[in-house]
């Protein structure tokens, strides 16, 4: 019976499952198996779980330059051996898939973010005016009925919205409209198209967004967000 | 009051402009020219709507006619030819719009190079813009210092209003003032009419006059007499109301709120027109 080789996609990389046998011949088999993928596998940052082998540091060693030749960063070995473990902490290899890289610590500390692309629009949008972009779109001003605002993503409107607006246009359902007083002659969200209700808007600013294919509208609120 | 001589006067261009037809314009920039002419200035009115022209049937002036706009911007006739000068009014004239050509005959430098004639020797121009969103509209605005636009109390009138307001704010002429015609008070207190507020509310522009609905006004229209130089009337008080703001006084607005009755507002609006 030939080793066993399973690979699969995790959040910070590859997981390489390794079955019982022979450790020479599982690693021939994980070294094949890494030729016939190279295209998929080259890169990769990978954790390798060794299962019930027992690996000493020079085995490991040799494993991770290897790996390293094809142009894998072994990042971390599960094992069930307390041995292999201790190995791979003195190598300064992780020993646990959650456990976040040295590298990756920073990760939840970087403030800076990269954001969406959209326009800003300062002023009010009468009858007959119409507002297109592939991004987000956000009206400082009111839409007034007649006017129109097709966006690829989400709508925000610091005014009166009662014109048509068309958010997630090209099929994003994700995407959301909302305004300070929200009362659009139409609403749609993707392919769901929505008509405020006659008693008009709440006095309250509101959101409208998708959920199970309905068209939901309900007041802003920041801790649901 | 004014304290110029001919030779360095500097007129307003007023284009009174609605969108929608049949809200009134014609006839406010009728009684507008009137109420102004009437207060001592010298006025002008054009007539921008060629081909369906009648403002010189309000100002009762047709049969005097005998070159129009077309022919001054074609070089027919001097301007002073075309200019009529009314009735009972002598510091108010009109040049007449042609009947027989369209809109296309005049094109926005032409009337921007009238309006520029005309601010030499009048305190005030007005002009008559036809209905829609087309090269007449362009034409009427072109000039234009100040640009009125006219709207009734009704959702589609101020949908047009709403359009309009947005291309003179694109033409650069704006930000536009605002004129509510023929509100009605009692539909307005029956909750049946849209008030002022909902209409200012939506169009967002400085409100310079509300003239209440009164049949007397087509009366006059029909007779060639504007009902601004009718003293008693109150709809003529609300067009007199309007030019006097527009000649930089504060003029109290009629108060629509009020519940009492529509002959306790009549007096009151006279009231108003005396000490003004």
């Amino acid at each position: 019976m030939s080793p066993n080789v399973k690979i699969k996609g995790i959040r910070d990389g590859l997981l390489i499952t390794l079955s019982d046998g022979k450790w020479p011949s599982v690693e021939a088999a994980l070294f094949q198996h890494i030729e016939q993928q190279a295209d998929f596998i080259q890169g990769a940052r990978v954790t390798l779980d060794v299962g019930n082998h027992i690996l000493h540091a020079a085995e490991m060693g040799k494993l991770r330059d290897k790996l390293s030749e094809h142009g894998i960063v072994l990042r971390a070995i599960l094992s069930n051996s307390p041995t292999t473990e201790k190995t791979a902490q003195s190598l300064g290899l992780g020993t646990r898939i959650s456990k976040p890289h040295p590298e990756q610590l920073a990760r939840p500390l970087d403030t800076t973010l990269q954001g969406e692309a959209g326009v800003l629009v300062q002023r009010t949008l009468r009858s007959g005016f119409k507002l297109t972009h592939p991004g987000h779109i956000t009206v400082i001003g009111d839409v007034n009925p007649g006017a129109e605002i097709i966006a690829g993503g989400s709508i925000v409107v610091w005014g009166r919205l009662r014109g048509v607006v068309h958010a997630g246009a090209e099929g994003n359902e994700k995407a959301y409209v909302c305004a300070l007083m929200l009362a659009p002659t139409q609403l749609r969200i993707a392919g769901k198209i929505a008509i405020s209700p006659p008693q008009g808007a709440g006095p309250q600013p509101e959101v409208a967004y998708l959920q199970n294919g309905q068209v939901i509208a309900e007041p802003w609120d920041m801790k649901s967000r | 009051m004014r304290e110029s001589v001919g030779s360095l006067m500097t007129g307003k261009v007023v284009t009174i402009t609605s969108g929608k037809g049949g809200v009134g314009k014609t006839t406010a920039t009728a009684n507008l020219a009137a109420a102004l002419a009437l207060g001592g200035q010298k006025v002008v009115c054009v007539d921008a709507d060629i081909g369906l022209r009648n403002l010189d049937l309000i100002l009762g002036l047709e049969n005097r006619i005998v070159y129009d706009l077309v022919d001054v911007v074609e070089g027919r006739c001097r301007l002073k030819q075309a200019m009529i000068r009314h009735k009972q009014l002598p510091n108010l004239f009109l040049i007449p719009a042609a009947q027989t050509r369209d809109k296309n005959a005049v094109s926005p430098s032409d009337m921007m190079r009238l309006g520029d004639d005309l601010r030499a020797e009048y305190d005030w121009i007005l002009i008559d813009s036809p209905a829609g969103i087309e090269r007449g509209f362009r034409n009427a605005i072109a000039p234009a210092d100040i640009v009125i636009v006219i709207t009734n109390p009704e959702v589609s009138a101020v949908r047009d209003a709403d359009r309009i307001i947005g291309l003179i704010e694109a033409e650069e002429k704006g930000p536009a003032r605002l004129v509510i015609n023929r509100l009605n008070p009692e539909m307005v207190k029956r909750g049946e009419m849209l008030t002022p507020e909902d209409v200012i509310e939506l169009l967002a522009i400085t409100l310079i006059g509300v003239i209440p609905e009164d049949e007397s006004v087509v009366i006059a229209s029909n007779r060639g007499t504007p009902i601004a130089l009718d003293e008693k009337n109150y709809a003529g008080q609300a067009f007199r109301n309007i030019a006097q703001r527009l000649t930089g006084q504060e003029v109290p607005f009629l108060d629509l709120e009020r519940k009492d009755g529509f002959l306790g507002r009549i007096s009151r609006m006279i009231g108003l027109g005396g000490k003004a």
